[in-house]
């Protein structure tokens, strides 16, 4: 890197100084690496976000409108399949992830770069392949449940081959990360030392380890099931429907915390340093991100109390179910108490933090509802699940993704973010939000089933108030878009440290160079020691 | 499994780590084919035995006592490398190559016998389970092999050394686990009680 060599007339561009389409498409660097992801897949929530609208459009009408049933059906499947696989899964880990481990914990790069590179490509392979399925495009809804998903004439084999290679690309960014954080952290940087977003991250990637490869075998199954008519999920055959719904949970529960747990560690990061206060009981978030890792692999039969389970089964996945709420919740109290007396600046990163909270809290507690047998049973399979997995999806993972976006994005672009605009957009997304997604809550209470087109005309006030909730969602996402773009042409140069933050990402050059650090840095503290009170080894 | 030698490092603590978490996800992988054997074997006991007199329990002996010196084949090689004797390596390289080939060449007889009497993944319960959990382990074979002929590659040209010998050993480790896994699917498919 030629620091010095560059007119001085331009600003540093750091790792962004090279160009051209060979400089990225081969790069071993984690960040141009995390940069790749984070194109992809905002490119996959802005496609996955215009066939919600036109879902949200057609729900404006109880009858028939617009288009087909079928199509309804395919829609919804497509929404649900892309903003799952290709958008929410890679979102923060794959991009964030990738951009900001080496960073955070002071390191040049992840432990096996071309390892990584081989990621983001079979990621794109998969990418490819799920998209050549749309020749016959799916219907099933993105759970692939048979026996439907083994009969229906739609690309079902093709789908599950693409989407084994977008988790084959999601297990090696695991395992990358996993070693990464384990054999690269810089000299005096302890575990106690980590930031959060590590730790986070770190639950994550064992959950994409131990969880990906089980989805995998279900995708083998399925496909053998419809190319060779092997029978383990055919009762005709003497199989087992239930059994395809246990693997596919197993890992499709899991996931919602690969989802979750990023987002945890992004709103853990941000609260600090925007109420200038140490984190209020890092090792209680610490390990209540590993706990959520490991109860989370004990509860996927929550998601098939409907479905023929025995009731000893139900009982007992209801209860552990409950567990998971604890360290849940252990880590919204340590945030709270965060922000208690601190001195709070409300900067769009922290404002979207904030809305993670409120939203998550709503998401949380409503998937109670849902993890008890009885409630459960009234509410399954209505907009009352739509409502709740959008609050603690979009409401959660999204709005921590946004409060990262704004955190780095000075970090990543070397430039500045116009808060202006950024605060338009927070307000049009938090109150589209709601008006979109609360109604969806009392149209479940009151029995209204999921995945129909259409629908009794008893539901459309609400309906429509759902739909109109949804422009304004939109309308802030793009405004929020557009500042990123218009940013990244003419921001106002970002400094080294805009936020004043304590960890390490801010210690070198915005962009940062190629090497990340002219200097690996010795940790002698943990990142938290924000305001007055310098506490030293507050982590130990 | 690698052996600690006294006075030799073995493979850097992040291609160990990579490896071993890398095998815990192939562990998760054959463990759903292990659920479904559990699950329908405990439904249906008796069709489990029936079918499995079909298999011919002979050429699957053979292939396990195969499959068990590749892996020995193997652990000589590391031992030799990390002595820095190259030739040894590269003829037990080969001797495990040879071994793994034969494996898969009476997988090929037995599969080919078993199409010939009109079972297929179709069949039954039992043949599907026998045709996912041998071809899925063929697979492993097959890929353990590719990387075999890279590292014979590898170690013509000389690349390996007491200082160097991380491909090798990683290898090992997945070889051995691609065994481990015959020494469970052998007596669950040829040998049901």
């Amino acid at each position: 890197m030629s620091n010095q060599g560059i007119a001085s007339s331009l600003p540093d561009r750091g790792y962004l100084t090279e160009k051209g389409f060979h400089s990225w498409a081969f790069t071993l660097d984690h960040k141009r690496i995390g940069i790749l992801y984070i194109c992809t897949t905002l490119g996959f929530f802005l496609l996955g976000g215009t066939l919600a609208m036109l879902l949200r459009l057609k729900l404006l009408v109880p009858g028939p409108a617009f288009f087909s049933d079928h199509t309804y059906n395919v829609l919804f499947t497509m929404h649900g399949a892309m903003m799952i696989f290709l958008f929410i899964i890679p979102a923060i880990p794959s991009s964030l992830g990738n951009f900001f481990i080496p960073l955070l914990i002071g390191t040049r790069d992840v432990a096996f770069p071309r390892l990584n590179l081989f990621s983001y490509w079979i990621f794109v392979a998969g990418i490819l392949v799920t998209i050549g399925s749309l020749v016959s495009p799916m219907d099933t809804g993105w759970t692939f449940y048979t026996p439907y998903s083994a009969q229906t004439s739609a690309a079902v084999t093709t789908l599950c081959f693409g989407l084994f290679l977008v988790g084959m690309s999601s297990i090696l960014t695991g395992l990358n990360f996993i070693v990464t954080i384990h054999t690269m952290r810089a000299p005096g940087m302890n575990w106690y030392r980590l930031p959060l977003f590590i730790w986070g991250m770190y639950a994550t990637s064992v959950i994409q380890v131990l969880s990906t490869p089980v989805i995998g075998i279900t995708f083998i199954l399925l496909a053998a099931e419809r190319l060779f008519g092997v029978g383990f999920f055919d009762p005709a055959k003497g199989g087992d429907p239930l059994l395809f719904q246990h693997f596919f949970w197993f890992y499709s529960h899991p996931v919602v915390y690969v989802m979750i747990l990023p987002a945890m560690g992004i709103v853990s990061e941000v609260i600090p340093v925007f109420a200038r206060k140490p984190i209020f009981g890092y090792k209680a978030i610490a390990f209540s991100a590993l706990a959520i890792a490991f109860i989370g692999f004990l509860v996927w039969g929550h998601h098939m109390f409907v479905s023929g389970m025995s009731t000893v089964s139900g009982i007992i996945f209801s209860f552990l179910t409950f567990f998971v709420a604890v360290p849940t919740g252990i880590k919204i109290f340590n945030w709270i108490a965060t922000l208690y007396r601190g001195s709070i600046s409300f900067e769009s990163p922290m404002l979207y933090a904030l809305t993670f909270i409120f939203l998550f809290i709503i998401g949380g507690l409503t998937g109670l509802f849902l993890g008890s047998l009885a409630t459960d049973v009234h509410v399954h399979d209505t907009y009352f699940l739509v409502a709740h997995f959008h609050y603690t999806m979009m409401g959660g993972t999204v709005m921590g993704l946004f409060a990262g976006l704004h955190y780095w994005f000075p970090k990543m672009t070397g430039r500045m973010l116009n808060e202006g605009w950024a605060k338009s957009a927070w307000w049009l997304i938090v109150t589209g939000f709601n008006v979109t997604f609360f109604p969806m809550f009392i149209l479940g209470m009151q029995g209204m089933p999921r995945r129909y087109a259409e629908y009794p005309a008893k539901y459309q006030p609400l309906n429509i108030v759902a739909t109109v909730g949804s422009w304004f969602l939109a309308l802030g996402i793009l405004i929020m878009f557009a500042n990123f773009v218009r940013s990244l042409r003419g921001g106002t140069p970002a400094p080294d440290n805009p936020w004043q933050g304590l960890t390490l990402e801010w210690s070198t050059s915005s962009p940062p160079p190629e090497e990340n650090f002219h200097e690996i840095p010795t940790v002698t503290d943990w990142p938290y020691s924000y305001g007055k009170k310098t506490r030293h080894e507050r982590g130990k | 499994m690698a052996s600690k030698h006294a006075d030799h490092k073995g493979a850097p603590v992040a291609a160990r780590l990579g490896i071993w978490a890398f095998l815990a996800t192939e562990l998760l992988l054959f463990g759903g084919l292990f659920t479904a054997y559990a699950e329908f074997r405990l439904a249906h006991p008796d069709l489990f035995h029936q079918e499995h007199l079909k298999l011919n329990r002979l050429l699957g002996a053979l292939n396990t006592v195969l499959l068990l010196t590749s892996s020995l084949t193997m652990a000589v090689g590391i031992a030799a490398i990390r002595q820095g004797r190259q030739r040894v390596l590269k003829v037990c390289l080969a001797l495990t190559l040879a071994l793994a080939g034969g494996f898969l060449f009476i997988k090929y007889l037995e599969w080919s016998e078993d199409f010939s009497h009109g079972l297929f993944p179709a069949s039954n319960l039992f043949f599907g389970l026998y045709f996912m959990m041998t071809g899925l382990h063929g697979i492993h074979v097959l890929v353990g092999m590719a990387v075999m002929v890279w590292l014979l590659v590898r170690a013509r040209q000389g690349a390996f050394s007491p200082d160097y010998s991380t491909p090798v050993e990683i290898t090992d480790l997945y070889w051995h686990f691609v065994d481990l896994v015959w020494i469970y699917l052998f007596p669950l498919l040829y040998l049901v009680g």
